[in-house]
């Protein structure tokens, strides 16, 4: 046992000596994880000045018009139709004229007066996911800030206020950016580690390195976890500087347990892994494992629901995300970022990966010394 | 420019050429080389790595600019019209670029169409490479499942399709067994003689340079001599000698002993005794040892040169710690009935033999005869289909760690890893074999000091000199104490001098007890071995001492035949049998 264990982390420390000996690689291992989560936290956020919106005020009291009046002097929204009655909306929204319509009640002032919850509509073209999802959190802040300064001109110190009722239409599930950047931490580690994986048997393949490796007294296991650790470690340290962005650059407050998160991410970095050394076990050279992620990769993106919901896919399709480690990334990031899940709302999400792992990762072994030269 | 009267196909005029490694050092390839290849003869590059070679026909190709001099190729400057010359000349890089996943009929073409010759040339020039190479079946076949001869063939025939006016070929027959290698080298002759071609190759095998015209001795990017190679050989004149032990001590420890000497340029074992050159034209005084004059040959003179110009040599005399404590006549390696199938194809059919302790046992083969199959399955890379293994006494099928741990293995590519110093991948190599603490310290130390790695320890293994690369890879495959070392054709594209220090330290190694199994292209090698084997198809043709094996062949000119003569006899025998049976 000894044995095994010293072999493993002689292999682990060549593993890791060998990435980061080249200057090269290590610029690779770490920049794109930085960059890509900056593009594609960009990328998911919008300029938001003159958003056309439109209007529906049913209620025609002093109160909707302040309220209409603090949308329109924001600056981000520009008001491009005033509504007359509520069919009007369809249309507004269908020819995409505007992006959202805010419908305020016909009691609002009254509501409010009584000091009860006073509703107002918000209607998004769910189409345009994130500038619609974003553009209702700025609705949401300006109706809550009016809300509060509203109480207190007229004296009344007690919630609720207003309440913001959001619609989306077309894509009833719309996430916001707050959504889009936390799942970036399981996305672009899986993109990493997993061709990090894939290629480092393939290299040592290439290089006649591995048939090195074969003769010496290492057991196809030994191989395989000296082989994953490393790339799980890098994996994680590519997590935690998402983490960071998402935090330090995008201030999006982290919400659950650092505990239960790298714990996660450790199962889903083993089943990502798996994954790669599964292919890496397959491919003759790097050139084969390059694409064979690759191939992979990009399914595995398309069907995680990073920017589709799972939902709204095929049934057939929705059965194939079951197998997909980045699916339950994804959703358990979100849930321990936003929702500070405990283990056991997560515990589907972390049977699933120990399942994938525990089946990906005997095979590679295996085909390390089993593969047909 | 004055014009010439008649410009030879290549004339180099002192050309100087210097590289700067990533690491910033420079290293000098060329130092003012001048030669004139002749219109319509073979010219031999011939020297150790790094003497040059490459770097000359790459500036003769116009690959490479000269810093200093000139070079003229076909009436041109190379370097200045480099495309005009590129399109008149071949050249066959040592890794030509075949497309593996093309038959062969799709590689040709694909030449046929990147030198824009018509459908009309082909239908002359392809049944001429066809019937050339003897590659006429194989034309649906993929350029990645021929055989390392066959491919260098199908190089070749790519190179000529183009029917070239000079043709430069570096080390082609590098990693080809002797029977292609004779193959080969026809064709080029026949292009020479048929065609009116220019043809200048590099080679690292002294024996081919026989047949040159000219031969260029490269070391260091100088010319250490040129001249025909008779010229060469008879710099050596009255100082080659058959050496023969009075107190019949085998050749190989004779040989590791005369080698060794100071007044001694060269000893190899050959057919059974040791052919020696001396430094000066007298008899070295040995005791016990018997010396018979004969003519000398390219070889003797290209070493006598080459030794002159290096000085001493490394000891390469290995100091083993402790010896494999077995008892000398046990099996080492026990093979019974062994098969290998990959689908329909029997790599290896039903082979058995038997390797004892400390004994150097060696397989032959030409390319594709199942030696490799048979070795990696000896090593436990792969599995056998059927029949027995015993290794170091386990079985490998069913206690491949166990095994692994008594055997070391050198690949015949270098495969450390580069990117690591010689230390990093010594501790590595040290603590996959299980050693720790003070053992593997020692056992560093040992391998650092019996090696001479001790100056190149930080550097990374990957930027070594090809002799260092050699020296750490046996290093490491020595650490644990192996009681059995693989090497698999170790020597391929080594120099002749680095050759003779890898076999003295692998008689050192066998002297003290360690067995040692190797596969060879090199056919005098086979001298070094206490036995081999003979494969041709996947199965064994032949097996013995090396006397053994050249009692089966005679030569017409009365001669002592050599390992070679016997390998392509008995080869040449076993398939003329299966032709006539089929």
């Amino acid at each position: 046992m000894s044995e095994t264990l010293y072999r493993i982390v002689a292999l682990f420390r060549k593993e890791l000596l060998a990435i980061l000996k080249d200057a090269q690689s290590r610029v690779t291992v770490f920049l794109p994880p930085i960059l890509q989560c900056l593009i594609f936290g960009y990328a998911a956020s919008f300029d938001l000045n003159h958003v056309p919106y439109a209007v529906l005020d049913r209620d025609h009291s002093g109160a909707s018009r302040a309220l209409v009046a603090a949308i329109d002097g924001n600056g981000y929204f520009e008001r491009v139709a005033t509504l007359q009655k509520a069919s009007e909306i369809p249309e507004q929204i269908t020819e995409k004229r505007a992006t959202l319509v805010v419908v305020i009640d016909k009691d609002f002032e009254r509501q409010l007066m009584a000091g009860k919850t006073a509703k107002v509509q918000v209607i998004a073209d769910g189409r345009n996911t994130n500038t619609a999802g974003t553009a209702q959190g700025y609705i949401s802040a300006i109706v809550a800030d009016f809300s509060r300064k509203w109480r207190n001109d007229n004296g009344h110190a007690a919630p609720p206020g207003v309440q913001v009722i959001a619609r989306a239409w077309y894509n009833p599930n719309f996430e916001t950016r707050w959504n889009m950047i936390p799942s970036l931490i399981g996305a672009i580690t899986m993109m990493m580690t997993m061709i990090l994986t894939a290629m480092s048997v393939a290299r040592e393949r290439e290089a006649g390195t591995f048939e090195q490796l074969l003769v010496t007294p290492y057991r196809p296991y030994e191989i395989m976890v000296g082989k994953a650790l490393p790339c799980m470690l890098i994996g994680l340290i590519q997590a935690t500087l998402v983490l960071l962005v998402a935090q330090l650059w995008f201030r999006i407050p982290f919400a659950g347990s650092y505990l239960i998160l790298y714990l996660s991410l450790i199962e889903f970095l083993a089943a990502s892994v798996g994954i790669g050394l599964f292919i890496s076990s397959i491919a003759k050279n790097m050139q084969q494992a390059m694409i064979g992620s690759v191939v992979v990769i990009m399914p595995f993106m398309l069907m995680s629901g990073l920017t589709t919901p799972i939902m709204n896919m095929p049934k057939i399709l929705q059965y194939l995300t079951a197998i997909n480690p980045l699916r339950y990334a994804i959703s358990m990031t979100r849930q321990i970022y936003l929702e500070a899940a405990g283990i056991a709302q997560l515990l589907p999400e972390m049977l699933s990966l120990l399942a994938i792992a525990a089946v990906t990762l005997p095979i590679a072994a295996w085909m390390f010394r089993n593969r047909l030269a | 420019m004055p014009v010439r009267e008649k410009a030879q196909p290549v004339e180099i005029e002192r050309v100087h050429k210097t590289f700067r490694r990533e690491n910033g050092d420079t290293v000098k390839a060329l130092a003012g080389v001048s030669f004139t290849a002749q219109h319509n003869t073979l010219t031999a590059l011939v020297g150790p790595d790094g003497g040059g070679k490459t770097t000359l026909l790459r500036m003769i190709a116009g690959l490479v600019a000269a810093d200093e001099g000139s070079a003229c190729v076909l009436g041109m400057d190379a370097a200045a019209d480099a495309q005009t010359v590129q399109e008149r000349i071949g050249y066959m890089p040592q890794k030509f670029g075949l497309y593996e996943d093309l038959t062969v009929q799709q590689n040709l073409d694909l030449y046929a169409d990147l030198h824009g010759i018509g459908i009309a040339a082909r239908q002359t020039i392809y049944p001429r490479l066809m019937q050339m190479t003897a590659l006429g079946p194989f034309t649906r076949r993929l350029a990645g499942l021929l055989s390392g001869g066959m491919k260098q063939k199908l190089g070749l025939a790519c190179t000529l399709v183009s029917s070239p006016d000079l043709l430069l070929l570096d080390e082609p027959t590098v990693g080809v067994d002797p029977l292609s290698r004779r193959e080969l080298w026809e064709i080029v002759r026949r292009q020479v003689r048929e065609s009116g071609m220019t043809v200048i190759a590099s080679t690292s095998y002294l024996d081919e340079a026989e047949f040159f015209d000219h031969t260029i001795a490269l070391h260091l990017g100088k010319v250490l001599a040129e001249g025909r190679p008779q010229e060469i050989a008879a710099r050596a004149a009255g100082r080659v000698f058959m050496a023969s032990s009075a107190t019949k001590a085998t050749a190989r420890a004779l040989q590791s002993r005369l080698f060794r000497q100071p007044e001694i340029a060269d000893a190899v074992p050959e057919a059974g005794l040791v052919r020696v050159v001396t430094h000066e034209a007298e008899l070295p005084r040995n005791e016990n040892v018997i010396y018979a004059p004969v003519t000398p040959r390219f070889e003797d003179g290209f070493m006598l040169l080459f030794r002159a110009a290096v000085g001493d040599i490394q000891a390469t005399a290995i100091k083993l710690e402790h010896r494999p404590e077995n008892a000398p006549a046990e099996t080492a390696v026990e093979v019974r009935d062994l098969l290998r199938t990959f689908g329909d194809f029997v790599a290896v059919n039903h082979v058995s033999f038997d390797v004892r302790r400390g004994e150097i046992y060696g397989l032959l083969g030409p390319n594709g005869a199942g030696k490799s199959t048979t070795f990696r399955m000896l090593c436990g890379l792969i599995p056998a289909t059927g029949g027995q293994l015993r290794v170091a006494g386990a079985d490998l099928r069913t206690s491949r760690a166990e095994a692994r741990a008594k055997l070391g293995y050198v690949a015949q590519k270098f495969s450390l890893y580069g990117d690591l110093s010689v230390d990093e991948n010594l501790d590595f190599f040290a603590s996959a074999y299980g050693l720790r603490g003070d053992r593997k310290r020692t056992r560093i130390a040992w391998a650092k000091a019996q090696f001479d790695l001790g100056a190149m320890a930080t550097l990374p293994s990957g930027q070594l000199p090809g002799g260092y690369k050699q020296r750490l890879a046996m290093a490491a495959a020595l650490l644990h104490e192996p009681e059995i070392l693989f090497l698999d054709e170790a020597t391929s594209g080594a120099d002749p001098l680095a050759r003779r220090e890898f076999w003295g330290r692998i008689t050192a190694l066998a002297e003290q007890g360690v067995t040692v199994i190797v596969t060879t292209h090199f056919m005098e090698e086979a001298e070094y071995c206490d036995r081999v084997i003979i494969m041709d198809g996947g199965v064994a043709l032949a097996e013995g001492s090396p006397e053994n094996i050249r009692a089966r062949a005679k030569r017409s000119d009365g001669h002592e035949p050599t390992m070679e003569d016997a390998f392509i006899a008995i080869v040449e025998a076993s398939r003329q049998d299966l032709r006539k049976a089929a």
